[in-house]
């Protein structure tokens, strides 16, 4: 089996994006406050988008982290249940 | 509520989010569910209205469980249709649960209420944390694999016709008529105790008969659909503080992702022993709090300091719990780590 590179690049890139999201949301506290709290028209949906995208950018960063710090799945996807069936 | 009735963030309130944030990601990642018991009460420590920190922990719960299925889906361990069915129901067993709090808050006040919901704790953690318990022991004990119980067979040969569904993940064909319930009764428990899991996850292993993987991946599933539904219903009322929720999720899309992990490092019976922990401990935290509550009732009297010192134990070990269930998943990841 040959060993997978790791991937820095998408972990630095995935990371960066999301760092935006974080330094965007607490750059501009007070008007993201001000909309998010709105109970008018389709702002209610602004909290659940921000958590959407929040958790694929930040997500995709913590995947990719886990990953290039080695943190990996032992058993491939499929032998998990054979595994324990084995067992 | 005006944005300027929301908290003023400081740097101790934001590290203790992410690093709970974490641990709650962690178990929540492992067993499906958790962490949601201790974020509620640590908001509140820090000064957010309780309808604030419980939108603000739903608007966490959602992403961080999309984030924990789709991994484990990756793994192979998430029956999308399992959970897509639990979680039809879970839904108005949360609205009949809210239901009966609002009753019973009309009734008894507040006090009245919160001795519901920490009776509600105490009797089903532990009840069905002794159980998991046993199980898991057993299990390890006696080195035999994951059996399903007889309650799981006797529900599996149940036949009504136009009911039966096949789950090809799960491994399961069983009648609908019990799968509802079973969904009904975890929203039921999410909306009394925020943590639908403990029964779900249980529920699915040994009323159903999932293996311990799958219940565990599959609960995250109705952890995404009960926390987009109650998101979005206290979006409606602008209580989310986006804020605290990202903090959350900051720390604890790391935990899950990890959590999702260790549950293809070691042996599944380990899902157990976290879980009966995790309830074990949570049930002694909330048994504790119950003369606080009589007091406020006017059953039994308290003094002031004891009643603040009971209440400090009570979260103690709340965090114990949490810290507990996420030092268990990290011993157990190492030592299969060392052993491979």
């Amino acid at each position: 089996m040959t060993a997978r590179a790791k991937p820095w690049l998408p972990m630095l890139v995935s990371g960066a994006a999301s760092a935006l999201c974080y330094v965007t949301l607490f750059a501009h506290e007070r008007e993201v406050m001000a909309a998010f709290t709105r109970t008018d028209g389709w702002y209610p949906a602004l909290p659940v988008l921000s958590a959407f995208l929040f958790s694929f950018v930040h997500g995709a960063f913590t995947g990719y982290f886990w990953e290039v710090v080695g943190v990996v799945a032992r058993r491939p996807a499929r032998d998990v249940e054979s595994q324990e069936l084995e067992e | 509520m005006s944005a300027e009735a929301f908290i003023a963030l400081e740097l101790h309130s934001v590290v203790f989010l992410v690093i709970v944030g974490f641990i709650g990601g962690l178990v929540s990642g492992f067993i499906g569910s958790g962490g949601a018991f201790v974020l509620t009460p640590g908001m509140m420590s820090l000064g957010v209205p309780g309808v604030v920190a419980v939108a603000s922990n739903l608007c966490h719960k959602f992403p961080k469980a999309l984030v924990g299925a789709h991994k484990r889906h990756q793994y192979g361990q998430v029956d999308l249709k399992l959970g897509l069915w639990m979680a039809a129901s879970a839904s108005p067993g949360m609205w009949w649960g809210a239901g009966i709090q609002q009753d019973v808050r009309r009734l008894y006040g507040e006090a009245g209420s919160n001795l519901y919901v920490s009776l509600a704790f105490v009797i089903v953690l532990t009840i069905v944390g002794l159980f998991v318990l046993r199980d898991a022991v057993r299990v390890y004990r006696r080195g035999v694999s994951e059996q399903t119980s007889r309650l799981a067979s006797w529900v599996q040969s149940v036949e009504i016709p136009g009911t039966m569904i096949r789950f090809r993940v799960a491994k399961l064909r069983v009648s609908v008529l019990f799968v509802l319930p079973l969904g009904f009764a975890t929203g039921l428990l999410a909306s009394t105790i925020a943590v639908g899991g403990f029964i779900g996850v249980p529920g699915m292993m040994y009323l159903l008969g999932a293996s311990s993987l799958v219940a565990s991946a599959t609960e995250l599933v109705i952890a995404f659909v009960i926390g987009l539904g109650g998101t979005l219903k206290f979006a409606l009322g602008g209580l989310v503080d986006v804020r605290l929720a990202m903090l959350i999720l900051l720390g604890s899309l790391f935990g899950v992702q990890l959590g999702a992990i260790g549950t293809t490092f070691v042996k599944p019976f380990m899902i157990k022993v976290v879980m009966a922990t995790v309830m074990l401990i949570v049930a002694l935290s909330r048994a504790l709090v119950v003369p606080v509550h009589l007091e406020q009732l006017g059953v039994m009297s308290l003094e002031r300091g004891t009643i603040t010192l009971l209440e400090r134990i009570s979260f103690g070990f709340m965090v114990l719990a949490l810290a507990c269930g996420a030092l268990i998943i990290v011993a157990a990841m190492l030592r299969s780590y060392r052993h491979a």
